[in-house]
């Protein structure tokens, strides 16, 4: 209870004023008794910062983590090294601790910052302009869909591919069933790539949602998508990863119209999950219907130039259900962090990194390529992860065993994919370490097979 | 004093072949990158992104920080936000390793003690809501009002119903209309009576069959609790509508009243507002749902689930709405919650509520002299002035009033909302301000009504800018830096 103000004096003079005799009694004035909590509420005794800490540094030693053990885990979320500039300018409680900059004049850090963050976008992106976040890579693929859904009004129907992030895709289908829109999905072809999603554009189609490189870390033939969604009236929504823009093309260039993103790799912590950032651009005509806050560039009444947030009749505040999105509170902080991240590495420093990604993660391939008990699945084309088969079928007991030689090792495709069972994917970061991969994949070599699984694949090893 | 550096942009400062962030030498044989991936795919250079020293990242940032304020710097009184102290325990532990560093998608086993915080957490806002099916996923306030109306469409198609109307009220936020629209729901708005509570004969008016859910501020966007409560939920439930909570307001509430007692059958908290989590400059937040024991089965998967005192995250719900992100959750955000309610406990809590209510109806009692004060004779945590009479008198707007307090270093109350209440100023004090800031800020309204009118309407004056122009930023938007600009 250490935030607390008010001495007893203060209660008294406060009392007073308000001409009460105590707070009781100015909420018994409001709240009916009927509806009065008559107990405390059941949530033990207030901690100490000292009890606090102690408890909390004991439950978060009890994780395991890529501090604790050697992290190839990626789907989406990616243990990139982030520079210790971006965690002490990010801690100024002038960032962290402000919000929406609903008055400009004392949130001019605040406002140049997104605005430097939406010019960041574009340039990765080559698309034209960028909102100030969203929460994250799978609600802005979701806010992307419904964003084309109302450009193209007449039409009801998104192609999409089994190749894009599952749960990207499960968030889609929980937004899309309480909406007048239907979702196609091409399978995941042998290839590891979309293959026939162009045979599911039609006159009917929206827009069609891809990812490149996509959740098994494989390159989709962009440009010919976008070609054919374009001719069929439909809008192309590409999924990138933002360090992939150091060696890949971008999305504008291949004709993506939107462009969103998981914003995690680029200075953000991995923080099981959240907050992280929804990145999103498109092009210049369809910004009236982009969702969110935008930063935009202005003078103020002396001439000087600054920023405001601008195209507001877009948001929730003013046009309240004709809104774009209902988004409110967003991620800027994530947005900052993202900044300051890009803005350390230049071009230069996001293209080494994007090399060592490439290499580092072609190298591992080729390494359980070479392994008696691994395939990979796909021999090339990948990004930064790749598909791992285990003939001997026990993916969980080589992972478990990984584990406890002191690695992160994969993350099983069970779950999403269930003909991909003996599978798992494997993310390599320019963290990674040559010596690190070759332990990698000795220690999953080493791992004893189970006896029933053993047996099952006992032919084909 | 003012190092002009920073109001360049990073684009302006950027010099060719300038470098902070440098990598090892790669340690794996180099491919030809041809060889490693199809020509057609790759980029002949990286993106044209501005080339910097670390100094000069450094310096730049620092520099543009000192350009805002924020709750560690200055009294925040923003309407709504319940910009409270941001405890600096809570940013110290949440960034510990084992919490911070977690891949999302690491096995269960090997987070046992992160999943048993999000547990503990889950039955915490079961606790304090009143409602005992908890999801923690939702990334902020209104996507929790999304979740939870497509759990309340889930659940009434489920029984077979067609209920596509919700009701919001017309004192509500703008997202709970917009929240409904993306759920497929149409809407209707519920008038507000002359005490600045819900029209009870509006809204019976307006309920039928048809009626899937109100969404209901409590205590208001006025600061009011609203009195009629178990009559306006019991109207709903008679016509088997649900009621939604928003629960942008708790911090008035806490351990006072509980949402599933008076009547709610779903609801998000703001754990950005109520529990201290800091909002970022406009987030992360997070906007964990909690619903009553018939919905639980279609809140969106997975939720954590303990078992022989083992935590597990349970996918299998078969009733489930899914997912509406990716991931587990805003979990930094979630951790801070967690560590501000286990800081205050039950008894705690409570006080954060009272110190609330006595800090707005105290901050009330000394601005009503100045402002009117339209609604209610006592307030919860916040309450809403009206500067019509001073528009009319003086000339002074709501915005003119906000302007000229940040020269008196106050961050502005929120303005123009709630809609209806003209000229509005939506003043929420927060429990962790001291009765002199209190009275400085009195004081400075006060002050303020009485300064020359052109001196007001410029400002603020003490400012780096001034008075941005809104209208051009529209008209001929420019939302990024370009060569030629
Ligand atoms: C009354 C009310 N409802 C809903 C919201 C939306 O919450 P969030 O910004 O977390 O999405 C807010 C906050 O801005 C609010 O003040």
């Amino acid at each position: 209870m250490a935030y607390f103000f008010h001495t007893d004096e203060d209660r008294r003079q406060m009392l007073a004023a308000i001409g009460a005799d105590s707070v009781e009694a100015i909420i018994d004035a409001q709240v009916p008794a009927e509806v009065r909590m008559n107990r405390p509420l059941e949530l033990g005794p207030a901690a100490s910062e000292i009890e606090l800490e102690r408890e909390v540094r004991r439950l978060a030693a009890a994780n395991l983590s890529p501090a604790s053990h050697v992290c190839f885990l990626g789907g989406g979320a990616y243990d990139h090294f982030v520079p210790a500039a971006v965690d002490a300018i990010a801690s100024r409680g002038e960032f962290y601790t402000s919000y929406t900059p609903y008055q400009a004049e004392v949130s001019q850090g605040n406002l140049q910052v997104m605005f430097e963050y939406e010019t960041l976008v574009a340039q990765l992106t080559g698309l034209d302009v960028s909102n100030a976040s969203l929460y994250d890579g799978g609600s802005a693929a979701v806010e992307a869909v419904l964003m084309a859904l109302a450009i193209t009004s007449d039409r009801s129907r998104v192609v999409t591919a089994g190749t894009v992030h599952p749960e990207y895709r499960q968030a889609l289908a929980t937004y899309l069933e309480e909406i007048d829109a239907e979702v196609v999905t091409a399978e995941v072809g042998p290839d590891g790539t979309a293959a026939d999603l162009i045979s599911r554009i039609d006159e009917q189609t929206s827009c069609v949602l891809i990812q490149h490189p996509n959740f098994f870390g494989r390159l989709e033939q962009v440009e010919q998508i976008a070609e054919a969604a374009h001719a069929a009236g439909a809008l192309l929504i590409q999924v990138f990863d933002p360090v992939s823009l150091g060696v890949l093309r971008r999305p504008g260039e291949l004709g993506a119209d939107i462009a969103v993103a998981e914003g995690q790799g680029i200075g953000n912590p991995l923080a099981f999950g959240g907050p992280y950032l929804g990145i999103m651009a498109c092009r210049q005509e369809l910004v009236r219907r982009l969702p969110g806050r935008i930063a935009g560039q202005t003078t103020d009444r002396r001439g000087k130039r600054c920023w405001v947030l601008t195209l507001q009749t877009r948001e929730q505040h003013i046009r309240r259900e004709k809104a774009t999105s209902n988004i409110c509170s967003n991620q800027t902080l994530l947005a900052l962090r993202s900044t300051i991240h890009l803005a350390l590495l230049g071009p230069e420093g996001l293209r080494e990194t994007a090399e060592q990604c490439l290499q580092k993660a072609a190298y591992a391939r080729r390494q359980f390529a070479a392994s008696e008990r691994f395939e990979v699945l796909h021999e090339s084309a990948t990004f930064k992860e790749f598909v791992v088969r285990d003939t001997s079928g026990d993916v969980a007991g080589a992972l478990r065993h990984a584990t406890e030689a002191g690695f992160l090792a994969g993350v099983p495709l069970e779950r999403w994919y269930p003909e991909l069972a003996d599978c798992f994917l494997v993310a390599v970061t320019e963290r990674r370490t040559r010596s690190e991969i070759d332990s990698l994949v000795s220690t999953l070599s080493s791992a004893p097979r189970s006896l029933a699984s053993a047996s099952g694949v006992a032919a084909g090893a | 004093m003012r190092n002009q550096q920073h109001t360049k942009l990073l684009f302006e400062l950027s010099r060719p072949g300038r470098r902070a962030h440098r990598l090892p030498p790669l340690d794996v044989p180099a491919e030809p990158l041809e060889s490693l991936l199809p020509s057609e795919a790759l980029a002949d250079a990286p993106p044209p992104l501005p080339e910097l020293a670390e100094g000069d990242v450094v310096r730049h940032f620092t520099n543009l920080s000192t350009l805002n304020m924020s709750v560690d710097t200055h009294f925040y009184p923003l309407g709504s936000c319940t910009m409270k102290y941001n405890p600096k325990r809570n940013e110290r532990l949440a960034s510990l390793s084992g919490l911070v560093d977690v891949h999302p998608l690491q096995e269960d086993a090997s987070i046992q003690g992160l999943l048993q915080m999000l547990f503990e957490l889950q039955q915490m806002l079961a606790e304090i809501s009143g409602l005992p099916g908890v999801s923690l996923q939702p990334a902020a306030g209104a996507h929790g009002e999304l979740a939870a109306l497509m759990v309340a469409a889930a659940y009434f198609r489920r029984q077979g119903e067609d209920r596509p109307v919700v009701l919001t009220a017309d004192s509500a936020h703008g997202t709970n209309p917009a929240s409904a629209r993306m759920a497929g729901m149409q809407t209707n708005t519920v008038k507000s009576n002359r005490q600045g509570l819900v029209d009870l004969e509006d809204l019976k008016r307006q309920l039928d069959r048809r009626t899937g859910v109100f969404m209901l501020t409590n205590p208001n966007t006025l600061g009011l609790f609203d009195s009629q409560i178990l009559e306006i939920t019991r109207a709903v439930h008679d016509q088997g509508g649900l009621i939604y909570l928003d629960g942008a307001n708790m911090n008035a509430i806490l351990g006072i009243a509980r949402p599933g007692d008076f009547g709610a059958d779903l609801m998000h908290f703001n754990p950005h507002k109520t529990f201290s989590g800091p909002h970022g400059g406009g987030g992360p937040g997070a906007g964990p749902i909690c619903v009553r024991d018939f919905l639980t089965e279609f809140l969106p998967a997975p939720v954590v689930v303990k078992e022989d005192d083992a935590y597990r995250l349970d996918y299998d719900r078969p009733l489930s709405i899914g997912r509406v992100r990716s991931f587990f959750g805003n979990v930094g955000v979630l951790l801070r919650a967690y560590f501000y309610i286990r800081s205050h406990g039950g008894e705690g809590l409570r006080r954060v509520s009272e110190d609330a209510i006595l800090g707005a109806n105290y901050l009330r009692s000394r601005v009503q002299h100045i402002l009117d004060v339209p609604f209610g004779e006592f307030c919860m945590h916040e309450f809403v002035a009206s500067a019509s009479r001073l528009k009319k008198e003086r000339g002074l707007t709501a915005m003119d009033l906000a302007k000229r307090l940040l020269d008196y270093g106050f961050h502005a109350p929120t303005v123009y909302f709630p809609m209806i209440v003209p000229e509005s100023v939506m003043v929420e004090p927060t429990e962790t301000e001291s009765k002199e800031t209190l009275d400085a800020f009195a004081e400075a309204l006060f002050r303020i009504t009485d300064e020359a009118q052109d001196l007001v309407h410029e400002a603020p004056h003490s400012t780096r800018i001034s008075r941005p122009d809104e209208v051009q930023a529209a008209r001929k938007p420019i939302m990024r830096w370009t060569p030629e600009s």
